[in-house]
């Protein structure tokens, strides 16, 4: 088969840009340190998170010095907390995400960052991320829910360390 | 001779498909209009719909549009390409009579169910469920039987065009496949290997569960089935697109494609790596370990090759195109090509989206850049530069050059016709782009009201306001409708005119390429060693993932709900 040679060059451009996209990804994962959403949540029973012994009573727990786990319950059409009570935690902590859904699929998003995630049915979605700023975030649902799927949103309130209330995390 | 004299039987099959698909454009580009006008918060109250209504609009949107329209527009062209180039009639049209019937009940039962949105209370309760229906929402079964037959149909057409190659086979023993052909029998390969994935949610799953015989469904397993689909569908709309870039663009540039054999390349690779990427849709899903997800991004990268290589071929063919019509230098060779013609404007245009397109799709399958973008209105403004341009842009281009030869009647209001595509092509511009930086700064898709009480500035876009965002997308759905208005005025104009007032304008001749099908291997034609390799890559990708999901329990969504 006959090929053109400014068809060989751009196929071999072809092959080093694709080549140098797989390098980004696999940098992002092993040097910056992005991991995915994957399967380490582990599994709950679908209609009710927290009777599985593996998801704890939406809220915050403290973990560590400057570490938290946080766990909200997703369903139509609030998360548990962040809709009614905010998500409170301290500037310049390390926060590990437990999320799950007691009844159809929704998403998670901290609008404009790079936490987000689905939520779907059975599956607890894990993710660690680290807040430096003092600020606040709006959380949306990214995924269509139902009727009201456009009101379910929640805040997550980074607070200064000094006015962090140590009572506010619930007991380990 | 025209096509519609050489093959009346075929001519009308096509007809009837480009009507449907026609008809479901027009609805679907109304709702589309609704959606970008109350999702940015214009004239909502005048609007005849409310918030939750707006879901009815979107599951109405997506699914005349890219399940509907795609679906019979290329099913007939595919009827078109295939006669024309085995020079045959189909093997029967009468069985390609029952695959159209059989798309178009699906397509009026999942219509009924989706509109019944609008008055809940009647039979068919509702369907809101988007046209990705995941459960456990849930529609009412009238909505998946009709997604059911308009997939079997689909199939049906496909077993035509193959019984068609086999009889051109019998008569044509050695010969190589005809470049037309070659592409419909792959794209259909493709399009039964991955639509079993759709076929076995929809049929094993959720019937079932729509008719209450079984209580639950795994949302994950669902879901993994539905993206098995997911992915090729879209290529699924996009290779006739690439069929009349490869077969067709070069022609109306005044040129010959530049080469057979890599268009025969191109159309293997996507046979070969069109399924084993579903995956990367559930980038950031949990339940899914991360291997898969990065399995299915590397093969989703290597996708890329194919189109890079087309943007090439189709690149050179219109080039030598524009020299055969006198043009000259390094890119005043562009000025030569007949930019009047709607045709060649639309095809063209269509093109130059789709690398645009490309663009933000690699962003998309960067697994981790993902995050970023992931469900939000970004998403949307890939989408309708791939499937919403390169497909429907160059759907409507083909069909001004088609339509005549279908119909034997002289395409009508051509002044109108050669500034459509250019008036679809600003409203796409402002559309999309304002979509792609929404959603960098945060804007959910799929949200009736996506900024809602927490205000615009919970949204940090990167240079200007939400408030110039939601201007340019409200403009650009307002002249992507006006252009579909246009477009469907010459098309009944043409399609309603006297027959034989004028002569056809258009020739239906397709010139040979530069460089042949003989001067590429024969394996290129070989089927059966295409479809075997693309089992085994989707049974090494899917096989394992898809096997745990089901070992947890076939219909049990996560663990058991007592510990054990
Ligand atoms: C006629 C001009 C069109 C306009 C004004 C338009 C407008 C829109 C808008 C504003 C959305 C986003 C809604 C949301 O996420 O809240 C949308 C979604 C969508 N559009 Fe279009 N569109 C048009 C044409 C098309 C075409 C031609 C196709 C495909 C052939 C298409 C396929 C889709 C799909 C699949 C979705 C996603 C639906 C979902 O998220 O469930 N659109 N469209
Ligand atoms: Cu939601
Ligand atoms: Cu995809």
């Amino acid at each position: 088969m006959e090929i053109h040679r400014f068809e060989k060059l751009w196929l071999v451009a072809s092959l080093l840009l694709i080549a140098g996209f797989v390098a980004t990804i696999v940098y992002g994962a092993v040097g910056a340190g992005v991991a995915m959403v994957d399967n380490s949540g582990g599994q709950v029973a679908a209609s009710d998170p927290t009777a599985s012994s593996d998801f704890r009573d939406p809220g915050v727990y403290q973990t560590g010095d400057g570490e938290y786990d946080v766990y909200v319950v997703a369903r139509q059409f609030s998360f548990t907390p962040g809709s009614g009570t905010p998500i409170r935690v301290p500037e310049g902590s390390e926060v590990t995400f437990h999320i799950a859904s007691r009844d159809v699929t929704h998403g998670f998003n901290v609008v404009g960052t790079n936490l987000n995630t689905m939520v779907i049915p059975g599956q607890v979605a894990q993710l660690t991320v680290e807040f430096d700023d003092a600020r606040s975030y709006h959380v949306a649902c990214n995924e269509y829910c139902g009727a009201a799927h456009h009101d379910m949103t929640g805040t997550i309130e980074v607070v200064p360390a000094e006015d962090f209330d140590e009572s506010e995390v619930a007991e380990a | 001779m025209t096509y519609v004299d050489d093959y009346p039987g075929a001519a009308k099959l096509v007809r009837w498909h480009f009507g449907v698909a026609f008809i479901a454009f027009a609805l679907g580009g109304v709702f589309g209009l609704l959606q970008g006008l109350y999702r940015t918060d214009y004239f909502r109250e005048a609007l005849p719909i409310d918030a939750t209504q707006y879901y009815t609009v979107l599951t109405g949107h997506g699914v005349l549009l890219a399940l509907v329209f795609t679906t019979f527009f290329i099913c007939g062209m595919f009827v078109w390409a295939t006669t024309r180039s085995l020079d045959r009639p189909l093997y029967s049209d009468r069985l390609a009579w029952v695959g159209f019937g059989s798309m178009f009940v699906g397509t009026a039962l999942a219509a009924t169910a989706i509109l019944n949105g609008f008055a809940p209370g009647l039979p068919f309760d509702s369907a809101d469920v988007l046209y990705t229906f995941y459960a456990p929402l849930k529609a009412h079964p009238a909505f998946y039987f009709g997604a059911a037959l308009l997939v079997v149909g689909s199939w049906i057409l496909g077993a035509v065009y193959f019984l068609t190659y086999r009889e051109w086979r019998a008569d044509n023993p050695d010969a190589r496949i005809p470049l037309q052909t070659f592409m419909v029998l792959t794209t259909f390969i493709m399009w039964y290997v991955s639509s079993v994935g759709v076929a076995v949610e929809v049929v094993v799953f959720l019937i079932p569960w729509s008719l209450g015989w079984i209580g639950q469904v795994d949302p994950l397993l669902t879901r993994s089935l539905f993206w098995y689909f997911g992915h090729p569908v879209v290529y699924f709309w996009l290779l006739p697109g690439y069929l009349a870039w490869y077969t067709l663009l070069p022609k109306f540039a005044g040129g010959r494609l530049f080469s057979d054999p890599l268009a025969r390349v191109v159309f293997v690779l996507f046979v070969l790596l069109s399924t084993p990427v579903g995956f990367h849709h559930q980038y950031i899903d949990p339940g899914i370990a991360d291997g898969f997800k990065f399995i299915a991004m590397t093969n989703t990268m290597m996708l890329l090759l194919p189109s890079l290589l087309t943007a090439f071929t189709v690149v050179a063919s219109v080039e030598h195109g524009a020299r055969q019509r006198g043009g000259d230098g390094y890119l005043g060779w562009l000025r030569a090509l007949p930019w009047d013609e709607p045709a060649f404007a639309g095809t063209a245009l269509a093109g130059l989206m789709f690398a645009a397109g490309g663009f933000s799709g690699m962003i998309n399958a960067g697994m981790n850049i993902n995050y970023l973008i992931h469900n939000t209105i970004w998403v949307p403004g890939h989408f309708h530069l791939t499937v919403g341009t390169a497909f429907a842009l160059t759907a409507m281009a083909v069909s001004y050059w088609l339509v005549p030869q279908l119909t034997g009647k002289p395409l009508r209001h051509r002044r109108l016709a050669s500034i459509q595509p250019y008036v679809w092509f600003v409203g796409m511009t402002l559309m999309s782009n304002a979509m792609h930086r929404g959603g960098l700064a945060g804007l959910p898709r799929r949200t009736a009201e996506p900024v809602g009480d927490a205000g615009a500035s919970a949204f940090d876009t990167v240079f200007s306001t939400i408030a110039e965002i939601r201007l340019q997308i409200a403009l650009g759905a307002t002249l992507l409708v006006v252009a579909l208005l246009m477009f469907l005025v010459v098309m009944l104009g043409t399609w309603l005119s006297r027959p034989g007032v004028s002569a056809l304008s258009v020739n239906g001749h397709i010139p040979e390429p530069l460089s042949g099908a003989s001067n590429g291997p024969r394996v290129l034609d070989n089927l059966k060693l295409w479809t075997g390799i693309a089992v085994v890559l989707v049974l090494l990708a899917y096989g394992v993932p898809l096997g745990s999901m089901v070992a947890d329990g076939i219909l049990n969504p996560g663990a058991s709900p007592f510990p054990v």
